[in-house]
């Protein structure tokens, strides 16, 4: 059976997300994101679909005021960098495959309603934080910032005890 | 660099590396939550570390100012409970914002689904931004927005000390990482 290559070393796979994190920083000034996109991506959606809501929305319409497209941002051209690094990376490495992760003791339809629910959890949380594990996590961290860490402590934390409360479901 | 271009080139760094750490696999993801697989810990420490330090350095030789670099606000409820949900949706649900965005560009269905849910976790914060933003604001974070700055100490301490700890987890947990992971399910356990 057609074996895909070894992971990389978690020290080496870290020295070049490191490198590249700090030549975004010289480059841009900033650190890399991932959520912002996904709320630059919802107000061009929810704009589309139902435009006077959107923008009589408090949060929302600062993305689309005065005919603004949200997604005209360094952020969309980075994610879109990060999906093209992400399918050569698994391509080159023979690890691209349709599949589904998740518990293995749940059913396909039981995986898909927790994808669900954790990302929705996310993408609230990361307004909450305005920010994620990207933005504030690694990139807050890497210039020592206090939100960073305090970030991470959250993260880890509620991680960890509902991670460990779900144990069960991946033996 | 124009916008296009950085944008372009940074994300894929940013998404090969995370692909190549194995970060594609919601399986890999919580296994770090469940403390059976150390790999998000070490390679986030790593990246944050050489970037940290890269950074201190090239502001003692003048290259850059560290004060000019985009730092993020301290808000002790708004960051805490962002940290708390978005770690929560990792444990339930595989992913973070990133990581799901790289998991369903490896074929991961289940990625997609985490991306889908992202979006709508955004509808449903706009719908109770107006009731929820006074709180979030109301507590402000303490002074010191950097490290340095909130325990008084200096950089090079503070960069010492976190190389100190991931030096430490990575020599307590080195050896978890040699066995064999058969709790991992199915994903995870094709790599060696």
């Amino acid at each position: 059976m057609f074996q895909p290559k070894p992971l990389w070393n978690p020290y080496a796979a870290g020295a070049l997300l490191g490198v590249a994190l700090l030549l975004t920083f010289l480059i841009t000034g900033h650190g890399l994101g991932a959520s912002g996109f996904a709320t630059r991506l919802t107000a061009a959606v929810s704009e589309t679909v139902a435009p006077a809501a959107t923008e009589a929305n408090s949060y929302l319409g600062a993305f689309v005021a005065n005919d603004n497209n949200p997604l005209d941002a360094w952020i969309t051209w980075e994610v879109i960098g990060v999906a093209l690094g992400a399918l050569i990376g698994a391509i080159t490495a023979g690890r691209f495959r349709i599949s589904m992760d998740g518990p293995p003791k749940l059913s396909t339809a039981g995986r898909l309603a927790l994808a669900l629910i954790g990302g929705l959890l996310a993408g609230f949380g990361a307004r909450v934080a305005v920010g994620c594990t990207s933005g504030l996590g690694l990139s807050g961290a890497a210039v020592l910032s206090t939100a960073g860490f305090l970030f991470l402590m959250g993260f880890f934390g509620a991680g960890a005890g509902i991670g460990l409360m779900m144990r069960r479901l991946y033996k | 660099m124009s916008d296009i271009a950085s944008g372009l080139f940074l994300g894929l760094l940013f998404g090969f590396a995370l692909e190549r750490a194995g970060f594609a696999s919601g399986c890999k993801l919580t296994a770090q939550l469940r403390f059976q697989d150390w790999a998000v810990f070490n390679v986030m420490f790593t990246a944050i570390l050489v970037c940290a330090t890269g950074l201190y350095f090239l502001d003692l030789a003048g290259v850059i100012s560290t004060q000019a670099l985009y730092t993020p606000t301290v808000f002790l409820w708004a960051t805490l409970i962002g940290g708390l949900l978005i770690g929560a949706g990792m444990a339930v649900g595989g992913y973070c914002p990133g990581t799901s965005v790289v998991s369903f560009m490896s074929g991961k269905i289940d990625g997609f689904v985490f991306f889908i849910g992202l979006l709508i976790g955004v509808v449903a914060f706009a719908g109770a931004y107006e009731s929820i933003e006074p709180m979030l604001k109301a507590l402000p974070g303490p002074q010191g927005q950097t490290l340095p700055e909130l325990l008084h100490l200096p950089t090079w301490v503070i960069l010492a000390a976190l190389i100190g700890v991931a030096v430490a987890v990575g020599l307590l947990t080195r050896k978890s990482d040699d066995q064999p992971r058969a709790n991992l399910g199915h994903t995870a356990s094709a790599h060696s």
